[in-house]
């Protein structure tokens, strides 16, 4: 289909506008934030005093504290008082170091009720914070379709009605790239916010950030994909938000100490030419390594989280994604990242769907992409995962959700709790591919059983029960959430330490607080409650901070240098952390030491867990975990893996299990998993500073600074 | 019998880190290999002999996700 891009841009209205200074950055902050309300069409400048810096730092802590301002205790997530924030981080937008594109966004989500922040790679943030900001609110409600252009070129600042633009993301950044470009290698200079279908018509949606890629001249895409952000910004009747800078350069974020961030960022550059072949391959394979590694562990989630790995894996293995990628040696998703562990599989021909038949670029696909729509489906085909990579992206859902919800519903289907009646004929079983992408454009289109099954793993237990008499019980034991998102994709199921990793996050069960399944289930590192305790405590803190500053994790050790091992805590990567705090110094010209990696982040972190007591979900219930992701769930599971749990029985649990019947010992090992989980709980609570219902004590207020009136007020009201 | 990562393995004659390795599924590229205290080079896992008793540290060096 051909698209007119100078009558889109003709149709464009033009509601309100603001020129300003670009000005300049100033060690790592433009000291300014950019408010939108779409319901009154207003653009404002705000300041940003050295009060919020000092204790919000950036990205993920900005926007925390600003939609803390913006809602009240009764804001629901399609209310428009509700923020969509972005903002990357003091580090980010440097071009010396791996991983420094990193943005995060931050809004209340549709799926928890309580905030959510999701991070993503890609040029946006940093070309925002060149146009002038640390940080875009987003609030309010438009009437119709608008998109947002901010010109960093020229000091201007738009809302425009767009009513001819389509909204799904491969065309929609395309065509604004396109239109806001000023030459094809102009086209690097704009990146696209957006968000399709999907994320309208679900409450999974994601956010797309886009950038040109010179070599293969095409757009590209990350994602901001967990929480369903993007379901907000369609629901503030937003297409796009347009960011256009033309001048980055090596020092565009005005560092302190240039010299330092240059000699930092050649020491990893030198690590990761030397040492990532020996090591994860990320620049050939990117993220998918991680599928055969999980499945040879028990790790890998299969069949609705029921089993850890599956003989057909290999069938989805790097390996076979390897012959799908085209590697171009620049593949990062910022300037200067040579772990560039994006990849791109090109010319990918589309065979379902409103798109079939056409070539498409597909990014990824990532590991957890791979594992969601893949094995956890019972579908181990590497056609089909890019297919439904390329669809979810563009769409706008998050793979995670939508993979998560499609394995509950198979597994719901194979219980006779669905039948093809119920699902308006779709043949949910586990392996059904062709069902798993009618159910994807199903969600997209916001009808039929998709439409339903768009709402989430919670909402649709809370269906089941009503509408079809399942057991509520059996539901909650199946059903991966918690605090109504979706798990991603590493089976807790055998670590009592990733179990807390999940359920004791504050967003709700995403990894990217703590991934501690190999130093507990496998290299047996923390052993005791007290050890577990201590790693919940340590890593969810220190994990915050890269969404403070703008950096991505991988760098930090999905490369790890030669000597690594002979260092104490050498699974925290201790040389990337020493080179985390001298960069900090050397972009701020604010001294820190590595204990400020804590000191930092710890602020932000029991903040969060406040505010979900404002909003009502704070407390020890909303960290319960669906019992498939503390153990066995059904008999079926612990048949599968009699052996293991009959011996932890035997040796740990200190029951005999040689005469018992089958469902006894099921029945035995639930129950010792329930017991472990709520002691870990405890220690867990205990260690952070918590109450046994998970408040943040007055005393921890005060040890990180954050006792604020607000903020006191709520926890009062929950000691 | 022997230690892997503080459980109980049971030891044959003959194992050496390789076959512990493999026994254990233990496939992850970067790891750290210790008997008794003592690195293990990763040349020498095909010819570092286990004995009955040995404490094996396979650490793995992954902390992402």
């Amino acid at each position: 289909m051909a698209y007119n891009i100078e009558e889109m841009k003709n149709a464009h209205k033009l509601l309100t506008e603001m020129k300003y200074d670009v000005g300049s950055v100033d060690k790592g902050y433009t000291n300014r934030t950019l408010y939108i309300n779409l319901s009154e069409n207003k653009i404002e400048s705000k300041p940003v005093t050295e009060e919020v810096k000092e204790k919000f730092i950036g990205g993920r802590g900005f926007g925390l504290y600003y939609l803390w301002n913006a809602v009240n205790e009764n804001t629901k997530w399609n209310d428009p008082e509700n923020e969509v924030i972005i903002s990357s981080g003091p580090i980010g937008g440097i071009t010396q170091y791996p991983g420094t594109g990193k943005s995060l966004v931050v809004s209340l989500s549709p799926l928890t009720g309580v905030p959510i922040d999701s991070n993503v790679g890609g040029y946006f943030g940093p070309y925002l914070k060149f146009s002038g900001w640390d940080a875009l609110e987003l609030q309010g409600k438009a009437e119709k379709d608008v998109i947002i252009y901010i010109d960093g070129d020229n000091g201007r600042i738009s809302i425009e009605e767009a009513p001819l633009e389509e909204t799904d993301s491969h065309l929609i950044a395309e065509h604004l790239t396109e239109m806001y470009s000023d030459s094809d290698y102009g086209k690097r200079n704009i990146s696209v916010v957006s968000a399709g279908k999907g994320a309208e018509n679900s409450h999974v949606g994601l956010l797309n950030f886009s950038f040109w890629d010179l070599k293969r001249k095409a757009l590209r895409i990350k994602q901001a994909g967990r929480g369903g952000i993007g379901t907000v910004f369609r629901d503030k009747k937003v297409k796009a938000i347009v960011v256009k800078y033309s001048n980055t350069k090596g020092d565009s974020n005005k560092p302190a100490d240039r010299n330092k961030v240059v000699e930092l960022g050649i020491k990893l550059h030198k690590e990761i030419h030397d040492l990532d072949d020996k090591q994860n391959r990320m620049r050939k394979t990117g993220t998918a390594y991680l599928t055969e590694i999980m499945n040879d562990y028990d790790l890998l989630p299969t069949n609705n989280f029921k089993f850890g790995s599956h003989p057909d894996a290999h069938k989805i293995s790097s390996k076979e994604f390897s012959k799908w990628f085209q590697l171009s040696g620049s593949d990062g998703c910022w300037f200067g990242c040579t772990l560039a562990c994006c990849k791109v599989v090109p010319d990918f021909e589309v065979l379902t769907g409103p798109y079939k038949g056409q070539k498409v670029v597909v990014d990824g696909p990532e590991y957890e992409t791979v594992a969601a729509v893949g094995s956890n489906c019972g579908i181990f085909d590497s056609q089909y995962v890019l297919e439904s990579n390329f669809y979810c992206d563009t769409y706008g859902v998050d793979t995670i959700s939508v993979g998560n919800i499609t394995g509950f519903c198979m597994d719901c289907y194979e219980e006779g709790i669905l039948d093809k009646e119920k699902t308006g004929g779709l043949e949910l079983t586990f392996g059904n591919k062709d069902a798993a992408l009618e159910l994807l454009h199903q969600m997209a289109r916001g009808e039929g059983f998709g439409k339903i099954a768009g709402l989430g793993v919670r909402k649709l237990k809370a269906l089941f029960v009503k509408e079809y008499g399942a057991d509520a019980e059996f539901l909650d034991d199946i059903g991966m959430e918690n605090k109504g998102l979706e798990y991603s994709m590493y089976m807790p199921k055998e670590s009592l330490a990733q179990q807390g990793g999940y359920a004791l996050t504050n967003k709700g069960p995403q990894h990217d607080e703590a991934w501690l399944i190999f130093m507990d289930m496998v290299n047996n590192q923390i052993p005791t409650f007290e050890d577990k305790a201590e790693a919940l405590f340590y890593f969810p803190i220190f994990r915050t901070w890269f969404g403070l500053v703008g950096l991505c994790k991988l760098p930090w050790n999905d490369v790890v240098p030669a000597d690594n091992h002979t260092r104490e805590n050498a699974q925290n990567v201790p040389e990337h952390q020493e080179n985390y705090v001298q960069m900090f110094t050397a972009i701020t010209g604010r001294k820190m030491e590595n204990a400020d990696l804590i000191n930092q982040s710890a602020p932000v972190y029991h903040f969060q867990r406040v505010f979900n007591f404002r909003m009502g979900y704070g407390s020890r219930e909303n960290d319960s975990a669906p019992t498939r992701s503390i153990g066995p769930a059904t008999l079926e599971e612990y048949l599968s893996r009699e052996e293991r749990y009959d011996k932890q029985l035997k040796e740990i649990v200190g029951i005999d299990p040689t005469e018992m019947k089958a469902e006894d010992k099921f029945q035995a090992m639930r129950k010792f998993r329930r017991d472990q989980y709520n002691q870990l709980c405890d220690s867990v609570y205990a260690r952070r500073g918590w109450t046994k219902n998970a408040v943040p004590t007055l005393e921890t207020l005060k040890q990180w600074g954050i006792d604020f009136t607000e903020v006191v007020d709520v926890v009062k009201k929950h000691l | 019998m022997i230690k892997v990562n503080g459980k109980n393995v049971d030891w044959n004659e003959g194992m050496t880190i390789e076959t512990v390795l493999e026994k254990c599924n233990y496939t992850y590229p970067s790891i750290v290999v210790s008997v008794n205290g003592t690195v293990i080079h990763k040349d020498k896992y095909s010819t570092t002999v286990i004995n009955d008793g040995d404490d094996v540290k396979v650490i793995h060096m992954v902390a992402g996700g």
